[in-house]
């Protein structure tokens, strides 16, 4: 009897080691703040873990940019079966690497443009903004902004995608003349930091009297603090946009689970974090629409934003169009 | 001639090797980072070569401002007993070792447009003062590296016996050009290389402070080369660049480098002989109270900040301390070992090997030391010992500049007696050097630990995310607008770094006067 007990407790014992090694890991690679617990990461990864009978694994690689780097390093040795958090300065050249696969059919998406990558699923968006306080009387264009005493800092577009955003926003509005407008911004520009959080730690310092950041930062003030005193500008020229995507690899060994997280990131379990953790908007909207304090957000009339070849085109010329009137 | 002398049984074979492969891997980093590019370099733009102008411009101007203030602060506090004078010395260090984008805020906290400066001189009706542009950049530098130049110098003034100052104020010589110039010959240059070199990969206080594409350093163009246009040709031909640039300034230095022979004494250090006179002591203190003025004050505000953020800690903070702490612990002691072992060796080699890790962008060597670990394991699951392995070759340069004058200076001055009393090999470092290193090395390996504490760079590279020091648990706070709670991230990490450097510094100094 004994021995029979013994035997069913190491078969027993031999199943749930089988059961364990076969979980299968999903390995995703994505930003920083995304993964951190304020951020989207733990909600996504308890939500998908409850029916993909998997283990997501987030990894978390400094900003969207050093994302890219480190996949491109690790070519197609990679451990990740999916890339979360490039944005459409990034995409070319990930696709461009050919380690990304296509993706299925998309859910309907609510962006205010219309998506049609065939490797990028977008997860979030938004606009790009000067935010200031509530106080400070709001220039109505880039034009009015560079007429105005008013001081902004903005971010390196060689170092920064929200930089390079803005870039590629005067470029979008005003093509040509865009050397002109930066050199007329030159004198309201206090400074030029390496990325977003330097330039709105010293918006916050009373630095200067507008950062560029998002539409949607005066929401974190509101939501997150209880602060009302921040808004963003509403420009005339309309606003370029930032979206951000996530791919599949293609050399997966987890290509339907990849799959199945792709289609979970557009449903309510993801979606419905993302406005109050990633302060972005949604790329599907949840079905109890956006938190309280959204609406109080501004719509831009027009949104700007160049295909991600057409990107990829004119980003080394733009920048040096920046750099040189800057310079001057 | 003077190096002929001192040579006599040194322990030189581990100093030598070890030179030899400190260089081999900042090299073979570079050239892995060189192997993985697509295609040749192409030649350098004229916006990389105005970058390579400011870049040397502002790096020769923060170091010749650092150090030059530096000599008068050093020889201040040398000399002046006052209540509080050791804890002021240890908080003067404070800056070097903060992140950088910590000090950044402190210091536009009070030099920024609505500072505290600002602020005053409004109120006086004054007109306002902006800090951006390359004054801002080498008023950043400034602020980061006086209290190296102080530290630096303060031991050589520490370094003279009590018998020497006392024997020239009896013979009634110039104290100044008997002891003290001589002295300053022997450590200034290797104090204005170590500034100039930190200064020569400066990103973010050049950056955020310059006011513009026109204060754009090297490492920034090797930061797009990496991040965003993934050439990595030109990313290995700038950071060679900056290495070819760091070889010709340590060869400068260690040329005009004079080896000191104040002669020995009785060991009795810092019992100074202050001259006498109210316009010495006047002159002094004002000194000792304007660099306590622009190095404190933004500390004070990095505090008060701070304050307000630690209710908003988040739960991890304990560990992330305590990961932070271990890491720099590792690095202090590897640090403090390579150090050594070059300083015993001396020589040029050394001193070459002793400064070339400051002159290499963290940006390329890390992304060499990444691909050269990929082949091998998963980075990532590595990233706290490559992270402390990485810090200790940072931190070499300091450690390596704090005790070789040291080692020098104790050769110089009894390694004709210990040659004669056939002291050598491991019986020389027990009973002749190491009794006497105490100090600098109490100093060097607190200064390790504590950058090793501040860093950012080199984490960012390596860690996937879970592995959060304090320096990472600010950065993402930061980046997820919670900028209250970085600054209590900020103030825990200047506490903890500053109480590293504390206890080691203390350690060396305890009984080391007797």
């Amino acid at each position: 009897m004994r021995k029979t007990h013994l035997s069913h407790v190491a078969g027993l014992c031999l199943i749930a080691s089988g059961a364990m090694a076969e979980t299968p890991v999903l390995t995703i690679y994505t930003y920083d703040s995304f993964t951190s617990e304020w951020g989207p990461g733990p909600a996504v990864e308890a939500a998908f873990e409850e029916t993909c009978g998997c283990d997501l694994k987030f990894v978390a690689v400094g900003d969207g940019a050093a994302l890219l780097s480190r996949l491109l390093l690790e070519g197609a040795g990679t451990e990740a079966d999916i890339v979360l958090g490039l944005d459409t300065t990034l995409t070319e050249k990930a696709r461009a690497s050919g380690l990304f696969a296509p993706h299925s059919d998309l859910a309907p998406l609510d962006l205010p443009v219309e998506w049609t990558d065939p490797a990028f699923v977008p997860f979030d968006w938004g606009w790009f903004a000067f935010v200031a306080d509530v106080d400070t009387t709001a220039p109505a264009d880039f034009e009015a902004l560079a007429a105005s005493d008013l001081k902004i800092v903005i971010q390196d577009p060689r170092s920064s995608t929200p930089g390079l955003g803005l870039v590629m926003w005067v470029k979008a509005a005003y093509g040509d003349r865009a050397g002109e407008i930066w050199a007329a911004l030159a004198d309201n520009i206090v400074t030029v930091t390496p990325g977003w959080s330097e330039a709105y730690g010293l918006f916050l310092e009373g630095e200067a009297d507008a950062v560029l950041s998002y539409t949607t930062s005066p929401a974190y003030h509101l939501i997150a603090e209880g602060d009302a005193s921040k808004v963003a500008w509403p420009f005339a020229e309309g606003h370029y946009m930032q979206v951000e995507v996530a791919g599949k690899i293609a050399g997966t060994d987890q290509p339907d689970l990849a799959d199945a997280f792709l289609a979970f990131m557009l449903t309510e379990g993801f979606q419905s974090v993302i406005p109050t953790t990633n302060w972005m908007y949604p790329a599907v909207t949840p079905e109890g629409g956006l938190p309280e304090g959204y609406e109080q957000m501004i719509t831009p009339g027009q949104s700007l934003l160049l295909a991600s070849d057409e990107a990829q085109a004119v980003r080394e010329a733009a920048v040096e169009e920046w750099r040189a009137a800057l310079s001057r | 001639m003077a190096r002929g002398a001192q040579s006599l049984g040194r322990i030189r074979a581990p100093g030598l090797a070890l030179a030899l492969a400190i260089a081999g891997f900042l090299g073979a980093a570079v050239w892995a980072v060189a192997a993985k590019a697509a295609g040749r370099p192409g030649h350098l733009s004229a916006a990389d070569w105005s970058a390579l102008r400011f870049t040397i411009l502002q790096a020769a101007l923060s170091a010749a401002l650092s150090v030059g203030l530096a000599i008068p602060v050093a020889r201040a506090l040398a000399r002046r007993r006052f209540a509080g004078r050791g804890v002021l010395i240890t908080l003067l260090g404070a800056p070097f070792i903060l992140p950088v984008i910590v000090a950044v805020l402190g210091l536009i906290a009070v030099f920024g447009r609505s500072g505290l400066l600002n602020e005053l001189l409004a109120l006086a009706h004054l007109p306002q003062v902006s800090i951006y542009g390359l004054a801002g950049v080498v008023l950043g530098h400034l602020f980061l590296n006086l209290p190296l130049g102080i530290r630096l110098i303060l031991q050589g003034w520490q370094a003279i016996p009590s018998e020497r100052v006392r024997l020239a104020v009896e013979l009634e010589g110039s104290r100044w050009r008997l002891l003290e110039w001589p002295m300053l010959q022997s450590v200034l240059p290797g104090a204005l290389l170590a500034v100039f070199l930190i200064c020569l990969t400066s990103f973010t206080v050049a950056l955020t402070l310059g006011g513009g594409p026109k204060a754009t350093t090297l490492e920034l163009a090797i930061y797009q080369a990496v991040r965003f246009d993934f050439d990595l040709a030109k990313a290995a031909q700038l950071a060679l660049l900056q290495l070819a640039l760091g070889a010709a300034f340590s060869a400068v230095a260690y040329r005009s480098g004079a080896a000191l022979g104040m002669g020995s004494g009785l060991d009795r250090r810092g019992i100074s002989v202050a001259p006498t006179g109210r316009l010495p002591a006047l002159a002094d203190s004002l000194w000792i109270m304007l660099a306590a003025a622009f190095l404190l004050l933004p500390l004070a505000m990095v505090v008060a900040d701070g304050i307000g953020g630690l209710a908003d800690l988040p739960s991890g903070i304990g560990m992330a301390a305590l990961r932070s702490v271990a890491v720099a612990l590792a690095a202090a002691a590897l640090s403090v070992a390579l150090a050594l072992a070059l300083a015993l060796g001396g020589g040029p080699l050394a001193t070459l090997a002793g400064s070339l890790p400051l002159a290499t962008s963290a940006l390329v060597v890390g992304t060499g030391v990444f691909l050269m670990l990929h082949g091998l394991t998963n980075p990532t699951r590595a990233a706290l010992p490559v992270t402390a392995a990485l810090n200790a070759l940072v931190g070499l340069p300091f450690v390596f500049r704090g005790i070789s004058s040291a080692v020098e200076e104790i050769e110089a001055n009894y390694g004709r007696l210990a040659a004669s009393l056939g002291l050598f090999g491991r019986a020389r470092l027990r009973l002749l050097i190491l009794p006497r290193l105490r100090r600098p090395l109490g100093f060097a390996a607190g200064l390790a630990a504590a950058m090793s504490v501040g860093d950012l760079g080199v984490i960012l590279l390596f860690s996937g995310g879970d592995q959060e020091t304090l320096p990472l648990m600010m950065y993402r706070l930061m980046g997820a607008y919670r900028m209250d709670a970085a600054a209590g991230v900020a103030l825990v990490l200047v506490m903890v770094s500053l109480a590293l450097f504390w206890l080691f510094d203390r350690g060396g100094r305890t009984n080391a006067d007797a």
